[in-house]
């Protein structure tokens, strides 16, 4: 068997044991958090989904850096995949993290910072993959969506500090004191992001695998 | 508890949602690769039988 292909289909399963561990733990292990009660089992995806969106946008941007440097497909395909994945993530933390709200200031939206950033990074990255779907050069649609991914890149630390920059309702759990958590809390959390990020490159591999398919058809058809 | 229940069908939808997209799509190019390559070489067995 092709060896990239192995390593995926292990990353693959690896993936499915950690995400039951990690639901296990976040049920049955976790304590029951004594202000908010059960709805605060939510933080224990929402902030690993919102880690993952960063990660990802992280590696498309270095990987936008690379492209543009060395002109490789290889970095264009890996930066197009992974906001792919990263905006994936960044949804789904928006959403949880809206059902979170409702259920503990009462209202699904505020225009906070970190809600405002959040939203303006959705909006970024999701003008990202409709650039590249407008344009039909190969070539120009890698290198303008690589210089817009660089410069896009800038609102992810903005989203990251925009709680630590301003007044803001949502919670700082991780501050210059350290953690807010109980030990366990700590440590079921820290799993459950280190399950999303080997979920996150299980997706990359297997996005990046569609993606080389898809060259070899474009390829095929020119010839 | 119903917030909860939301938010986890929520992460879960969206990332079943996005496999299932991933896994037609990798359907559809593979078809569309074998249909090419079938092509290809039905285009290419008239050239090699008269050579």
């Amino acid at each position: 068997m092709n060896r990239k292909l192995l390593f995926s289909d292990l990353l693959t399963a690896v993936s499915a044991l950690a995400v039951a561990v990690a639901l296990f733990l976040v049920f049955l292990v976790a304590p029951r958090e004594a202000v908010m009660g059960n709805i605060q089992r939510v933080f224990y995806f929402h902030v690993p989904s919102a880690w993952v969106g960063y990660l990802a946008l992280f590696v498309s941007f270095v990987a936008s850096l690379l492209f543009l440097f060395r002109r490789e497909r290889r970095w264009d395909r890996i930066a197009y995949s992974s906001v792919e994945i990263g905006l994936v993530y960044i949804t789904q933390g928006i959403i949880t993290g809206s059902i979170w709200a409702k259920a503990t200031w009462g209202v699904w939206w505020t225009w906070e910072p970190r809600l405002t950033t959040s939203a303006v990074l959705w909006a970024i990255y999701a003008s990202y993959l409709t650039l590249r779907r407008a344009m039909e050069d190969p070539s120009r649609r890698a290198r303008v969506a690589a210089v817009y991914s660089v410069l896009g890149f800038v609102a992810v630390p903005i989203n990251f500090m925009a709680i630590r920059w301003w007044r803001t309702v949502h919670p700082l759990v991780f501050d210059s004191e350290g953690s807010h958590l109980t030990p366990t809390m700590l440590a079921v959390l820290i799993f459950c992001v280190v399950t999303f990020t080997i979920v996150y490159f299980a997706l990359l591999a297997f996005r990046l695998r569609l993606q080389r398919l898809s060259d070899q058809i474009q390829a095929l058809k020119r010839h | 508890m119903a917030y909860l229940f939301g938010a986890y069908f929520v992460l879960w939808g969206i990332t079943f949602g996005y496999l299932f997209f991933l896994g037609s799509r990798q359907k559809q190019l593979q078809r569309d690769l074998d249909r090419l390559l079938q092509d290809r070489q039905v285009s290419e067995s008239p050239a090699q039988e008269g050579s």
